[in-house]
């Protein structure tokens, strides 16, 4: 039972660990990203739509990096495939 | 998230809840379609004008980024962006859940955008010009394109998943700790999401096929790969 208090507290601490700092760095990325991209506009408006097409892409792509984690961290939390070697 | 909610058995195949739920989508989007276009006047009005909008748009968002081949594009990525739309906008819908949300389905529509990249890439340049990119400007380079390749129909099929998933997980979370009412601005969110969503997956598409497309071409080598 010891074991599986830890199991659940380290799972835990990892999960929201990894999701704090898994939403942080794309969310850096992405600010960049923007303001960049809002430089970019602001010094040729005219080329607004390819800038916002390159932006949603790009953004896309960061955004992705956010959703591994929460995969991952989902997979942790609910179908820790360690868990059936604890419990057998 | 009950991802694998059998309902019934053809035979030895199994139908899950999403099976169902794309049927249904794809049965009103035909019916719906065919009701409209039964009766084609010349000078639109009502419905046709509304399907005719939205075959345009997407026409031009196409030819924006693969400039003169539209027509060809248009069916493969107009689907998609149509049946994603629908598919995300279903788990709004009481008792339905969205078949984007199950990673089977996206990992079929992205092997599908994974296939039809090298589909018109081949049909455009041929076999021997479209492997040749490949190793194009090095040799040492074809283990890292391939894997590109495959990493990106990965991404392609996670991102799609893990948003929609996440959205109605977060929606039902919410539900649980604060009450009725509380998850509707969080399934406002989920509308913007959906859209948004399934816009990228398809222009993504267009822009993996751009890629396969231009491959011989190669006049703009620092955009046909971004992954």
């Amino acid at each position: 039972m010891k074991d599986l208090s830890l199991f659940a507290l380290f799972s835990t601490v990892g999960a929201l660990g990894a999701i704090a700092l898994g939403v942080m760095f794309p969310a850096l990325a992405m600010g960049r990203s923007i303001s960049k991209a809002l430089d970019a506009l602001a010094r040729q408006p005219e080329a607004e739509k390819s800038i916002l097409r390159a932006l949603f892409i790009g953004l896309a792509m960061v955004e992705s990096l956010a959703i591994y984690v929460l995969v991952i961290v989902l997979i942790v939390l609910f179908r820790n495939p360690l868990l059936a070697y604890l419990l057998k | 998230m009950d991802e694998n909610a059998i309902v019934f058995h053809i035979g030895p195949l199994p139908i899950t809840e999403a099976v169902i739920t794309t049927w249904g989508i794809m049965a009103l989007l035909v019916l719906a379609c065919w009701r409209v276009t039964r009766r084609l006047k010349r000078s639109p009005d009502g419905w046709q004008n509304v399907l005719e909008g939205v075959v345009l748009t997407m026409q031009d968002a196409i030819e924006e980024i693969v400039p003169g081949r539209s027509q060809r594009l248009l069916p493969f990525v107009g689907s998609l962006w149509i049946y994603l739309v629908f598919a995300n906008l279903a788990g709004l819908v009481p008792g339905l859940h969205s078949p984007t949300g199950q990673l089977a389905v996206t990992s079929g529509l992205a092997i599908l955008v994974f296939l039809a990249t090298h589909w018109f890439g081949v049909r455009e340049s041929g076999w021997l010009p479209y492997l040749r990119h490949y190793v194009q400007p090095n040799p040492i380079l074809l283990p890292f394109n391939i894997i590109s390749e495959l990493s990106r129909t990965l991404a392609l099929a996670i991102r799609l998943f893990g948003n929609v998933m996440s959205l109605e997980m977060a929606a039902l979370l919410v539900l649980l700790v604060a009450g009725l009412l509380v998850p509707v601005p969080l399934l406002m969110l989920h509308v913007v999401e959906a859209l948004v969503q399934a816009y990228i997956f398809g222009v993504l598409a267009l822009v993996y096929i751009a890629g396969g497309l231009e491959s011989h071409t190669a006049t703009n080598p620092d955009q046909d790969n971004p992954s």
